[in-house]
């Protein structure tokens, strides 16, 4: 698959979010996943999404250090080879 | 002729026969394709195929152990590429070995919580991805009310059941926000081949004084599956003629 820039994979990313329930205008790169309400089940499927559309396992143990947006998004842009 | 469910399909285990057999024929009278997995009597789950087809509905045979850790994946990607997602998963393969406590072995103890509860584990871990992902997903898991209920000379099979049913309520909790429901049905005594040696004398203790079919518990699947239970989430739904009522 051709490699992602950073801005297609963070859109990406708000896109699941707002999915899940976040308001689009609060998903911003510091926003952390309970100012969005964004709970472990979301994550479990945000990692679906990332694994199927990027080809970058996220691990339950990753997920615990990503605290916000950003930490998500730089996550998975610097294995996704971008 | 059922009319065809938008997309997906459903897999139901252990359908050559029995209980299995009987919800893979009611739910594909409900318009679901169906994944018809049996694990030794093919011709059985190809009668069950047939039967399905002639009434005009669609489903397809899989060979598989699932007792086997990698037959989970095997199963879901092979009915994937066939029927699309699987949105409805009834976990009713499961085996008896019985003995009591004192002599029951290692042997008899793994196989049966290992085809009849941990195999609907991997099934369900599988199912519920793509499920979550479509926001819709039914998941019904053959329990027993041996699960609630002693029955000596079953502690492995007992034990696999309760199992069973607390996975359930327990799963149902967790993905019940992707309107996903998770439900178990315990039949009491019916008739199929697993029960077979059971004698008359424990039909004077059930009240409807008879055993019941794989249709009546199929029945039960049915319901849960349906767009009516979709507030149905986390139960157990007991199907015995009033035996532990």
């Amino acid at each position: 698959m051709a490699a992602a820039t950073k801005e297609q994979i963070e859109e990406r990313m708000t896109e699941a979010l707002v999915s899940f329930g976040a308001e689009r205008d609060d998903v911003k790169r510091d926003a952390d996943w309970e100012s969005l309400d964004v709970d472990s089940l979301d994550l479990v499927e945000l990692a679906q999404i990332v694994e199927e559309e990027y080809g970058v396992k996220m691990k339950e143990e990753d997920m615990k250090e990503m605290k916000t947006v950003g930490d998500a998004v730089d996550f998975v842009a610097e294995r996704a080879g971008s | 002729m059922p009319e065809e469910k938008a997309k997906g399909c459903a897999l139901v285990t252990g359908a050559s026969r029995g209980i299995g057999a009987a919800t893979a024929r009611l739910l594909a009278a409900e318009g679901w394709p169906v994944g018809i997995n049996y694990r030794s009597d093919q011709e059985g789950a190809e009668r069950v195929v047939g039967e399905i087809e002639e009434a005009g509905g669609r489903a397809f045979a899989l060979r598989a152990d699932v007792a086997d850790p990698s037959a989970a994946d095997e199963l879901f990607t092979s009915l994937e590429e066939h029927f699309g997602p699987v949105l409805v998963l009834v976990n009713n393969a499961g085996v008896r070995d019985d003995g009591l406590s004192p002599q029951l072995k290692d042997d008899a103890w793994n196989r049966v919580i290992e085809t009849n509860l941990s195999a609907a584990f991997r099934t369900t871990r599988r199912a519920l991805r793509p499920m979550m992902r479509e926001r819709f997903g039914r998941v019904v898991n053959i329990a027993s009310i041996v699960g609630q209920r002693a029955n000596p000379g079953q502690a492995n099979y007992a034990a696999s059941k309760a199992g069973l049913i607390a996975f359930t309520h327990t799963v149902a909790a967790e993905v019940a926000r992707r309107s996903v429901t998770v439900n178990a049905v315990a039949p009491g005594l019916v008739e199929t081949e697993l029960t077979e040696d059971i004698g008359d004398e424990m039909l004077k203790a059930i009240p409807a004084r008879r055993a019941g079919t794989p249709e009546e518990v199929a029945a039960c699947v049915r319901f849960l599956v349906s767009d009516d239970a979709s507030y149905v989430n986390g139960t157990t739904l007991t199907v015995d003629g009033g035996l532990t009522a």
